[in-house]
């Protein structure tokens, strides 16, 4: 099949792209990497009258420190930030997380705002940025709004965005020292979205667990945060008996539905184990200094 | 202005100007507008990998761009790799390896191996199995493309020694 006929705009600036949007609204959709939205119009499974390609708009597109943390633009390319030093050291779980996504040839074109603006239940990226209280910046003609990663992903594929609101870029929090971080999936092959997923980030003072941050892909609408399993690795440290009940905890709070991929009782039984797994290899990062 | 758009670009040395509408894809107007029919093309949604060129240095699906959006770049395809009648070293190792039967997948796995490679200083063994998981072959069962990936990596010097 052929994508079907539309109007194609691509804006050199961001001033463009928000005036484009704010005139077209929801007859528009933004094209970014277009890993997800090509595949989608090629099966014309979406027939939008007007595409604003935001790929030639330099300034969407940047890694940078930011208030301890990094600040990410929007049109980044998970390419880069996989390979990126900053994100290594600032945002650890979201490097860890980027190489699980598709295979290079995808992260090539794939960005981390078309990620979360689409809003897969199975994607790593709105898992990280779930985990880690991530703010989205978007902006319109109306003006520039942020919106933290808990009120963002309303439900299935869907977000807090509006038809004119373009995502400008992504801020994370500064790491703490001693944290480790790992994210932990299964995927039938290497490659394609995970069965069920889990992005785990524990820093270590002392024998205490000071801040546990977890949350899940594959296992609901969207990502889950799984607050039960991080309050008892807070209290009760990071032993083996406290990482195992952690894991029952956050099978228990997630809400995963059947498909022909897999069933709902197999995710949720997918998520306690990655779980485990990736408190684990988190808490011995900590541990070990290595992130 | 669904209008046909001219685009000009460099495709494996050769700048090259053409017509095409913004909804047609890049990989269609590389096959059916410039007549470089080694690009091949399965599955139309990045899951197979036949259709894999280089743009800008980089793997990526022709299948889920625009041609509007290439406006500009440089390309190689499969076309561009072999220098008049000597074949490209990774060319060769496809060959001495028999790392193709229907030759499908061919184009695309060349263009994933010559990135994967080439944009890393040291790959496991593991790590190229991973890379090459990106183009799906249904003939060979991947092991004549493993050695062929492989000692392509070994023949730069950036095979690094399996872990453990
Ligand atoms: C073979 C294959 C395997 C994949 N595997 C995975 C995987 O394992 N995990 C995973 O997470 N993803 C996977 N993906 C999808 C992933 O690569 C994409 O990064 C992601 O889903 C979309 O990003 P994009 O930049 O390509 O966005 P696009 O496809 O361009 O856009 C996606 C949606 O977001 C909207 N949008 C994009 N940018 C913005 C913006 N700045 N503001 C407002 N709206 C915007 C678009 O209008 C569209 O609705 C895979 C894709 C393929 C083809
Ligand atoms: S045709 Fe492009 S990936 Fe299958
Ligand atoms: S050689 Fe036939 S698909 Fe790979």
């Amino acid at each position: 099949m052929k994508p079907p006929q539309f109007d194609y705009h691509a804006p050199g600036s961001i001033e463009e792209a928000v005036t484009l949007l704010g005139s077209y609204g929801g007859d528009a959709k933004v094209l970014a990497g277009g890993q997800s939205l090509i595949p989608v119009l090629n099966f014309r499974l979406a027939r939008p009258g007007v595409l604003i390609d935001i790929n030639r708009i330099g300034a969407l597109s940047f890694i940078r420190e930011a208030d301890g943390g990094v600040a990410i633009g929007a049109t980044t390319r998970q390419r880069m930030i996989e390979g990126s030093d900053i994100v290594g050291r600032r945002a650890p779980l979201l490097a860890d997380a980027t190489r699980l996504i598709g295979h290079l040839p995808i992260r090539t074109r794939g960005t981390i705002g078309g990620s979360l603006s689409h809003a897969d239940p199975a994607a790593e990226d709105p898992a990280v940025v779930t985990a880690l209280d991530a703010t989205m910046v978007a902006l319109s003609k109306r003006g520039e709004r942020r919106v933290p990663a808990s009120g963002f992903f309303r439900s299935l594929l869907t977000t807090a965005l509006e038809p004119d609101e373009l995502l400008v870029r992504i801020e994370f929090p500064p790491t703490p020292a001693g944290t480790g971080t790992a994210f932990v999936e299964i995927s039938r092959r290497h490659g394609d979205f995970a069965l069920a997923g889990v992005a785990a980030q524990v820093t270590l003072a002392g024998d205490r667990a000071s801040e546990v941050r977890l949350a899940a892909c594959g296992a609901g609408p969207g990502p889950i945060r799984l607050a039960a399993a991080e309050k008892i690795v807070r209290d009760g440290g990071a032993s083996a008996a406290s990482i195992e009940a952690a894991a029952a905890a956050a099978a228990a709070g997630v809400e995963p539905t059947s498909d022909v991929h897999a069933s709902a009782a197999y995710r949720r039984d997918l998520v306690r184990a990655m779980t485990r797994r990736a408190l684990e290899r988190a808490v011995a990062r900590a541990a070990g200094g290595t992130r | 202005m669904t209008a046909p758009r001219k685009i000009t670009l460099t495709i494996n040395g050769t700048v090259r100007s053409a017509e095409a509408e913004p909804r047609m894809l890049l990989a269609d107007f590389i096959r059916e507008t410039l007549g470089l029919t080694g690009t091949h093309v399965g599955c139309e949604h990045g899951v197979c990998g036949a259709c894999t060129i280089i743009v800008n240095g980089e793997a990526q699906r022709s299948c889920l761009a625009f041609a509007v959006q290439a406006d500009g770049a440089t390309i190689t395809t499969i076309e561009g790799l072999a220098a008049s009648d000597r074949m490209h070293p990774l060319q060769k190792l496809f060959h001495e390896c028999h790392a193709l039967q229907c030759g499908f997948c061919t184009p695309g796995m060349l263009a994933a191996a010559l990135d994967l490679v080439g944009s890393h200083d040291r790959l496991t063994t593991e790590e190229i199995r991973t890379g090459m998981s990106a183009v799906i072959c249904r003939c060979t069962g991947y092991d004549g493309i493993m050695r062929a990936v492989t000692a392509y990596a070994d023949q730069l010097g950036k095979l690094a020694p399996a872990k453990g």
